[in-house]
């Protein structure tokens, strides 16, 4: 039942998307700047129809319609309600319908909040958003249809995945989409533009907001995948340069060297060129970093998502992004000539391109270079974080630094002096950063470096702070660069300070390891509605300030699917975290036990979402001054 | 006509990457030893676990079948298949079995054997496990059969069961 009205709404997407193009397409020729209402109806037709078919989705995972296989393979009835819902979307078909839901849902906001603009312009950019809205459905009905049914109806579903069964999990996929998939529209803005020749500043003004908007999403999802991944995998590490967690990052340093340089085409009328490479460059990264996730090209924790002939489709329809772009783009370029003065804004806003493409390319490399060597020559390598270190890190430390001091010039030609100003807080981290040597003992080099040119960024934002009281349109820039400083602070610390140790141990024994005594008091066995755990109680006693804390971790048995996974007891404080992670050894009575004490893990996060708390800023700003 | 180099280069980048992309796709990526059957094994030398002979693969072409298992005393699965070996070596005389044992200690195995029976003709010793890797094995227990010509015939990935060791007894006949 619930499987045909799923069927039919995906039909009724597809017929609206045909009948929104061949209208735009006679309606373009009207020289009038009026759209023809039936766009508007047919659009709001369009975005009923999605959402219904998505909540269709929804009930069947809620009422457990086993006739549907995409029901049957990732639901059961035994899950808690919440997760029944998560699995709607923690599963490749149901995740490409929501992928469906925000490309039709950003096409009609986007036709109905541009009024101000041109009508051309608006109608290319809906033709172009149908037609990937076109290629996605196509998609979901010849190869991942969430409304399949199956004969006869099984009377029990296989479950969830386990380790999806988590909080963070739950939102994280539809955050990353919304970041990713919202910047479909700009790539379609970006193409309708140069075939409207619509450019310059009112360009600008028609997709800044959607630029900040998936900014936002991108900057949110990625940080809850990483929280998820400490949580939830159990290495106690936040960041392991997964090239699934690449693919995530790829996209996001190409829409924050846009989200710049579009305030440089706002304000002085220039880079308009550049401009639509990136907006063309970020959707394609996104739709790059979805074939290598869901083709199975990769091995990494998402290959549960993985079929290789799903990513034959992905690749078709990404090479015919790509190649139409560049032709369209190459066919009616307008180069763009600018002269910059050195001290000024936009040169600033240009370095801090160049970073984010170098950093962009570093990152490109090391995930793809893996595939190019297996392919060509058949030798499996892997790139891991050494890579990453070695080439990133000395480019954060000027990054950083002309990060603090290009928000301090102005546009055209800036006439103020800030290097006195640039000279006392360097001065000043510095002295922080001695004080940091000294109590907590020495580390390298490039530790050293980064700690002052994060305090450098921390101290020239705190100061800014001050200074911009009165211009609010400062607070979204400082709060995202504070943000940012801190987040390399605190990972700098955090990397310099993790203390880890593993070792066995039995019910009743005692570890002392680095001034920490670890006690495994008992174990207990608990049964849960889909699981069943097996739980250690651990006292930890820190010799150096004697006070105890208690933490249980735990081994958890899944039965549908049958699976073991291992929860991390984790005992986060303001100034550090406790990590305990314990496992099974086969036939012996002996316990795994992975400890770490890692430094300002809270503020990692918080730094992280301090970063993309600045967008929201600065969207409300907007919202407020509309 | 002017020839304009960098829309060449970015042209060819893309088709470039496309193509490899789609290579990519074809390839079987997953690290999978399960299409060794018809190949022949490498070339291998390992200590015998009670004596100071030296087994390579030359000794194997003697017997007109050979059934090499990959076992260990900590392998909980090993124990379950361990029957149908020694069945095996009971009832099938043109079938040898080398056992290679994995990153183990030789008390243990012997304890393991005493305890179970032993089906081995040979047993050799894989101290740090990499022979085993070489022999294309994905864990243990892994079962490879081979003919006089070395080539595998069969391949069973995880422990044999009732319907495995009739199929090895069919193929050895």
């Amino acid at each position: 039942m619930l499987s045909n009205i799923g069927s039919i709404l995906i039909f009724c997407i597809l017929s609206s998307s045909l009948l929104i193009i061949c209208n735009s397409c006679i309606d373009i020729k009207i020289k009038n700047q009026l759209i023809k209402k039936n766009i508007y109806n047919l659009s709001l037709f369009q975005t009923t129809a999605t959402a219904l078919s998505f909540f269709t989705l929804v009930a069947g995972f809620i009422f457990s319609d086993f006739s549907m296989i995409n029901v049957y393979e990732n639901s059961h009835t035994e899950k808690p309600l919440f997760y029944k819902i998560a699995g709607t979307w923690g599963n490749h078909e149901g995740s490409l319908l929501l992928w469906i839901n925000i490309l039709v849902l950003f096409s009609y906001l986007f036709l109905i909040f541009n009024y101000k603009h041109n009508k051309k312009f608006r109608l290319y950019t809906l033709i172009f958003q149908n037609f990937l809205i076109i290629g996605f459905v196509i998609f979901l009905l010849l190869n991942s249809n969430p409304f399949s049914s199956i004969y006869p109806i099984p009377s029990e579903g296989l479950g969830l995945n386990p380790i999806l069964q988590d909080p963070a999990l739950a939102i994280h996929p539809p955050l990353l989409y919304v970041g990713f998939v919202g910047c479909s529209i700009y790539f379609s803005a970006a193409i309708a533009s140069i075939l409207s020749e619509y450019n310059g500043k009112q360009f600008a003004l028609s997709i800044k907001s959607w630029v900040q908007i998936s900014w936002v999403f991108q900057t949110l999802g990625i940080t809850v995948g990483s929280i998820w991944a400490y949580y939830e995998l159990g290495w106690g590490g936040f960041w392991f340069w997964d090239p699934v967690e690449n693919a995530s990052l790829l996209p996001w340093f190409a829409i924050s060297a846009l989200m710049h340089s579009v305030m440089v085409l706002e304000k002085r009328n220039t880079l308009y060129e550049w401009v639509i490479i990136l907006c063309l460059l970020t959707f394609i990264l996104s739709v790059t970093g979805t074939f290598l996730v869901r083709s199975g090209i990769l091995n990494s924790v998402h290959t549960f998502a993985s079929d290789p002939s799903r990513g034959l489709y992905i690749l078709i329809f990404l090479s015919l992004m790509i190649l139409t772009s560049l032709i369209i783009f190459f066919k009616k370029r307008k180069r763009d000539t600018y002269n910059f003065n050195s001290n000024s804004k936009e040169t600033f806003i240009l370095a801090n391109n160049w970073f984010m493409i170098f950093f962009l390319v570093t990152v490109l490399i090391g995930t793809l270079y893996p595939i190019f060597l297996d392919v060509l020559t058949n030798t499996k390598i892997s790139v891991g974080p050494p890579f990453y270190n070695i080439v990133i890190i000395p480019f954060v430390i000027p990054f950083l630094l002309l990060m603090a001091i290009g928000p301090q010039t102005s546009w055209i030609n800036s006439k103020k002096n800030y290097l006195f100003k640039a000279i006392y807080i360097l001065v000043g981290a510095l002295v922080i950063n001695l004080f940091l040597f000294f109590f907590f003992g020495n580390y390298g080099l490039y530790s050293n470096l980064i700690l002052i040119v994060a305090t450098f960024l921390i101290l020239h934002s705190i100061i800014d702070v001050k200074k911009s009281l009165k211009k609010k349109f400062e607070y979204p820039r400082i709060i995202s660069h504070l943000g940012f400083g801190f987040l390399i602070f605190f990972i700098g610390v955090n990397y310099q300070h993790s203390v880890e140790t593993d070792f066995n141990l039995r019910v009743g024994e005692t570890k002392t390891t680095n001034n920490y005594e670890i006690f495994f008091e008992n174990i207990k066995i608990k049964k849960n509605k889909n699981y069943k755990s097996i739980i250690g109680d651990f006292k930890i006693i820190d010799l150096k300030k004697k006070n105890v804390q208690y933490l249980n971790p735990e081994i958890r048995i899944y039965d549908k699917p049958e699976t073991l996974t291992y929860e991390a007891a984790i005992k986060s404080r303001v100034n550090s975290d406790l990590y305990l992670t314990m496992s099974n050894v086969s036939r012996s009575d002996f316990y795994n036990i992975k400890f770490q004490n890692k430094p300002f893990m809270i503020w990692i996060w918080i730094s992280a979402l301090m970063i993309a708390l600045g967008g929201i800023v600065q969207l409300m700003l907007k919202k407020n001054e509309n | 006509m002017r020839i304009n180099f960098s829309k060449i280069i970015i042209f060819s980048f893309v088709i470039f990457l496309i193509s490899v992309f789609w290579m990519g796709l074809k390839k079987d990526n997953n690290y999978s030893t399960k299409n060794l059957t018809g190949s022949e094994i490498g070339n291998f030398k390992l200590p015998s676990i009670y004596s100071s002979d030296i087994i390579s693969e030359e000794a194997l072409k003697q017997n007109q079948f050979t059934l090499i298992n990959f076992f260990a005393s900590w392998c909980a699965p090993c124990r379950l298949e361990h029957k149908y070996l020694i069945k095996l070596a009971r009832q099938n005389k043109n079938i040898k079995i080398l056992g290679v044992n994995f990153k183990d200690k030789k008390k243990n195995v012997t304890n393991f054997l005493n305890e179970l029976g032993d089906p081995y003709d040979y047993i050799v010793e894989d101290r740090d496990g990499k022979a085993s890797i070489l022999f294309g094995t994905y864990g243990i227990p892994e079962t490879i059969l081979i003919n006089k010509e070395l080539i595998i015939i069969k391949k069973v990935i995880g422990p044999l069961d009732q319907t495995q060791y009739e199929e090895i007894l069919k193929l050895t006949q």
